[in-house]
C-alpha cells in the first residue's frame, strides 16, 4: 500500500499543473471564485471547456474513440485534484459528464457522430429535464408526455429545477411515451432542441439570490422520433445509468479542501478579527478538515479498486452523501467565520462584474449565498434520504 | 498510489480473522472477563507461533519487519473478537519504544524475547495531573551513584500487571538538577518500592496504577543516551492510536453486522424492525460511519512514518473522527437492540464498552480535534 504517486504519475501531475498555469486566466479564476452557484456561467465555463478540448482533455471519462484522453483512474484523480487546487471554472456537467455517457452507451451512430463532437467543443450547451413539480424523489411518476405523431413526438408538460435552461440550446429529458404496469415502464429518453417552438423557460431565483435553475414548459413541442436515445420505454434504465455517473463522477475532496482553505484564510485574516483565535472556530475547522480527509481516503480506496478492475459498489451513494454534507458544513462554517459581514446582502449578479463597491470585502461576497444555495446539495441528484435508502438496500440488503 | 492489499496482507487478514472467529468466541470472552489475568497465556503463545508478536519488530532482532498497515490488519481482526491479550502494551507501545530509544544491547536483550513471546512489556506514562498532555510528567528520576532513583505515580498503565518489564517515563534530574528532559526507564515487575495495583479495564483487559516510592535502578535502566524522549513518546502514541483506530473499526463492524441481523429478525407491529425507514436510515448512517472510520484508520497507518506534524495530525484526526463514529455506532447499536441492548445477556454492551474505552484512551475526540487544530491548518495529502 502506498499513498504516494509513482514517477509517471508525478510527471503527469507536473504536466497538468503546467497546462493550467499557462491557460487559466486571472479573469477566469476571479470569476470562478466569485460564483456562488454550482456551475460557472457559460461564458466562463465554456471558455475553459474549449481550452481543455484543444488539449484533448475535454472529456476525461470518455472512451478514446470518442475523444477521451485514455487516462487511468489515478490520472483522472490528479487532473480533478489539480483543477480544484488551481480554481478552474466549474464546467456545466450536463454535457460531458451526463448526456455524453448515455449517448456513448445507448445512442445511435448518427447521434454519436452529431452530438459528441459538439459536446466536446462546447458548441452545444445542455440542460437536464428530469424533475417535475409533482415528481421529485419519486422521479418515475413523471407526467410530461410524448405522443407519437408520424416521425415526431408531440411533447406536453413541464420540467423543473432545470439548471442553466436559460443558457442551454439542448435538453435531454425523460418523458412518458406509454403507461405500463409499473410507472418506470413507458419512459423514454429524448434529446430536445431548446429553440423548438412551444418551449418557454421561467427563471427561479434561489435563496442565495442566484438565477441558476428554471422551470421549462412544453406546449405541443414537436421533436423528431430520431431524437430518442435507445429504445422507446427504456428511458428509465438510461436515466438511472446517468444518475450513477452524476453521483459517482465525484472526485470531490479536492474541491472541498479548497473551499475550506478559503474559509480558513478568512478566519486567519484581520478581516474577520482573526476568527480562528476562537477555539470553537479552530476546532470546527479541524473537524471539517478531518471529514474531508476521510472522504478523500474513501475516494482513493474506490480509485484503487477501480484500477484493478474491481467494482466499488454502492459506495457512490456514500460519496455523494458525504460530499454534500461536508460542503454544507464548509459553507455553514463560512457564515460563522465572517460574523457581522454575513448581514450584508449583495443582490447584483454576476459578483465578478459589480459596477459598485460592495459593502463587504470581495473575499466574503460568496460566503452567505454559497451557504444558502448550498442547502440544495443534499437535495439534488437524489436527496440524502434517497441515498440512505440506496445504501440500506444495496449495501445492507434491507 | 495503491490502497489494495498485497497478497501477503490478504493472507494475514484471512488468518487473523479465522483465528478470531474460531478461537475467540463469546464463552472465551466471558471467561477472560472473570479471569484475574484478563487474558490467556495459551493464546499469547499462539500469537507468538503465528508470528504476530514479531510482526513490527525489525528483522535483525528476529522480527518480521512489518509496518503499521499490517498491525492495522491484525488489530481490526482483534477488534472483531474483542481480543484482550496485551498486544498494544507489549508490541505496539513497548517494543516500539525500545526499538526507537534503546541502545543496540538494550534492543538485543528484549526485542527477540518480545518476538518469541517470552517478554511482556507495558508503558507507564499517564499521570492524573497531566490529563492527556504527553509532555506533562511529574515523576522524577534522580541520578544516584549506582544509577537512578524513581519517584512518582502513574495511572491506567495498560496491562501493567502482566508485564515482565514496565517502561516508565520520568523527568531526569542529574547532578545539575532538573535537566528538562524526559527519560524512559525499564523497571522489572518485581522491583522493590514499586507498587502495582491492577483493576479490570472498561471493555475488557486490565490496567493498573503504579506507585514508585524511590525505586532504585541500575545505570542501564535508562533507555538510550538520555536525550529527551518526548518526541519518541509522541511517535509511539501516534502509532498506538492508529492501531487502536483499526481495532475500533473491527469492533464497529461487528456491532453493525450484529445489529443489522437483529433488525431483520426482531418483529414488532407484525413486521421486522428493518422494514421501517427510520431504522434503515439509522443503519445506513452506521454503515457510513464505519466506512469513514475505516478510511481514517488506514490513513493514520499510512502516515505513521511521515514528518512529525503530518503524522501527528493524521493520528489525532483519526483518533477524533473514529472516536466520534465509535460513540455513534456503539450507542445506536444498543438503541436498536432495545432493552436487551442494555443487558449483560447480549454482547453488544461489551463491544460498546470497548469503544468507549477506545474513545477515552490517550484523549477523547475533543482533545484530538484540539491537537489537530493546534498543529496547524492545511495539509495537502496524496
Amino acid at each position: 500500500m502506498d499513498l504516494s504517486f509513482n514517477a509517471e504519475e508525478r510527471a503527469f501531475q507536473d504536466e497538468v499543473r503546467g497546462f493550467i498555469a499557462k491557460n487559466l486566466t486571472d479573469e477566469m479564476k476571479r470569476a470562478t471564485a466569485l460564483t456562488p452557484s454550482v456551475f460557472s456561467d457559460p461564458d466562463i465555463g465554456m471558455a475553459w471547456q474549449r481550452v481543455l478540448h484543444r488539449q484533448g482533455w475535454g472529456a476525461p471519462g470518455w472512451p478514446v474513440e470518442h475523444g477521451g484522453p485514455d487516462w487511468t483512474p489515478a490520472q483522472r484523480w490528479i487532473f480533478e485534484t489539480e483543477s480544484a487546487r488551481a480554481g478552474v471554472p466549474n464546467v456545466n456537467v450536463m454535457g460531458v459528464k451526463m448526456v455524453g455517457p448515455v449517448i456513448i452507451g445507448f445512442g445511435s451512430p448518427e447521434q454519436k457522430n452529431f452530438y459528441l463532437p459538439r459536446i466536446l467543443s462546447g458548441e452545444d450547451y445542455w440542460c437536464q429535464g428530469y424533475s417535475e413539480p409533482g415528481s421529485g424523489s419519486d422521479l418515475s411518476s413523471l407526467k410530461t408526455r410524448a405522443v407519437r405523431d408520424g416521425d415526431d413526438y408531440i411533447i406536453n408538460g413541464t420540467k423543473i429545477w432545470t439548471t442553466h435552461a436559460h443558457h442551454a440550446n439542448r435538453m435531454f429529458a425523460l418523458v412518458r411515451t406509454s403507461d405500463g404496469p409499473r410507472q418506470q415502464d413507458g419512459i423514454s429518453f429524448i434529446l430536445i432542441d431548446m429553440t423548438t417552438p412551444g418551449i418557454t423557460t421561467r427563471p427561479i431565483l434561489t435563496i442565495g439570490g442566484d438565477h441558476e435553475v428554471n422551470q421549462v414548459f412544453f406546449d405541443d413541442v414537436r421533436v423528431p422520433v430520431a431524437n430518442r436515445v435507445g429504445e422507446e420505454g427504456k428511458g428509465w434504465t438510461y436515466g438511472k445509468y446517468l444518475l450513477e455517473f452524476e453521483r459517482g463522477s465525484g472526485i470531490a475532496s479536492a474541491k472541498l479542501r479548497e473551499g475550506l482553505k478559503a474559509i480558513a484564510e478568512l478566519a486567519e485574516s484581520d478581516l474577520t478579527g482573526r476568527a480562528i483565535d476562537s477555539p470553537d472556530i479552530a476546532t470546527r475547522i479541524s473537524e471539517v478538515e478531518v471529514d474531508i480527509d476521510a472522504l478523500e481516503m474513501t475516494e482513493l480506496r474506490v480509485l484503487s479498486a477501480l484500477q484493478t478492475g474491481q467494482n466499488p459498489g454502492a459506495v457512490s451513494s456514500i460519496l455523494k452523501l458525504r460530499n454534500s454534507e461536508i460542503r454544507q458544513a464548509v459553507t455553514r462554517l463560512g457564515v460563522d467565520v465572517i460574523g457581522h459581514d454575513a448581514l450584508a446582502v449583495e443582490p447584483m449578479r454576476p459578483l465578478y462584474k459589480l459596477n459598485h463597491a460592495p459593502a463587504t470585502p470581495e473575499e466574503m461576497l460568496t460566503v452567505v449565498p454559497e451557504y444558502l444555495n448550498g442547502r440544495a446539495y443534499t437535495i439534488f441528484g437524489g436527496t440524502s434520504e434517497i441515498q440512505r435508502d440506496i445504501i440500506a438496500k444495496m449495501m445492507l440488503g434491507i | 498510489m495503491d490502497l489494495n492489499l498485497s497478497d501477503e496482507q490478504r493472507l494475514l487478514r484471512e488468518s487473523a480473522e479465522r483465528f478470531v472467529a474460531e478461537s475467540y468466541d463469546a464463552d472465551h470472552r466471558r471467561k477472560m472477563a472473570n479471569d484475574p489475568l484478563g487474558y490467556s497465556r495459551a493464546v499469547w503463545k499462539q500469537f507468538a507461533e503465528l508470528g504476530w508478536l514479531a510482526l513490527p519488530i525489525p528483522e535483525e532482532f528476529d522480527g518480521l519487519g512489518g509496518g503499521a498497515v499490517e498491525i492495522g490488519i491484525l488489530m481490526e481482526a482483534f477488534g472483531r473478537g474483542l481480543v484482550s491479550e496485551p498486544y498494544i502494551a507489549t508490541v505496539v507501545l513497548g517494543a516500539a519504544l525500545i526499538d526507537r530509544c534503546g541502545t543496540t544491547e538494550q534492543k538485543q536483550a528484549r526485542l527477540p524475547k518480545v518476538a518469541d513471546g517470552s517478554l511482556k512489556l507495558a508503558f507507564a506514562h499517564s499521570e492524573r495531573a497531566a490529563r492527556f498532555d504527553l509532555a506533562k510528567v511529574a515523576t522524577i528520576a534522580h541520578k544516584t551513584a549506582q544509577g537512578w532513583r524513581l519517584s512518582g505515580s502513574k495511572i491506567v498503565v495498560l496491562d501493567g500487571h502482566a508485564a515482565d518489564e514496565i517502561i516508565v517515563s520520568a523527568h531526569i534530574h542529574d547532578h545539575q538538577g532538573a535537566s528538562g528532559r524526559i527519560g524512559l526507564f525499564t523497571v522489572a515487575a518485581k522491583t522493590p518500592s514499586l507498587a502495582v495495583s491492577d483493576y479490570e479495564r472498561l471493555g475488557g483487559g486490565r490496567a493498573c496504577n503504579i506507585e514508585l516510592s524511590g525505586v532504585e535502578l541500575s545505570e542501564g535502566a535508562l533507555l538510550g543516551d538520555g536525550s529527551d524522549a518526548l518526541p519518541a513518546i509522541e511517535w509511539a502514541v501516534d502509532r498506538a492510536m492508529a492501531a487502536l483506530g483499526a481495532e475500533a473499526v473491527g469492533i464497529m463492524q461487528t456491532l453493525l453486522d450484529t445489529t443489522l441481523e437483529y433488525t431483520k429478525i426482531r418483529k414488532q407491529f407484525g413486521r421486522p424492525l428493518s422494514a421501517n425507514q427510520v431504522i434503515r436510515h439509522r443503519l445506513a448512517d452506521m454503515a457510513m460511519q464505519v466506512d469513514e472510520a475505516r478510511s481514517m484508520a488506514l490513513r493514520a497507518a499510512l502516515k505513521v512514518d511521515a514528518v512529525p506534524v503530518e503524522r501527528a495530525r493524521a493520528a489525532s484526526g483519526a483518533k477524533a473522527k473514529i472516536g466520534k463514529c465509535a460513540r455513534f455506532v456503539g450507542e445506536q447499536s444498543i438503541q436498536l437492540h432495545g432493552g436487551m441492548g442494555v443487558t449483560e445477556e447480549l454482547e453488544v454492551g461489551a463491544y460498546f464498552k470497548r469503544l468507549v474505552a477506545f474513545d477515552t484512551l490517550f484523549g477523547g475526540s475533543a482533545h484530538h480535534y484540539g491537537r489537530h487544530a493546534r498543529l496547524g491548518r492545511t495539509t495537502v495529502s496524496a
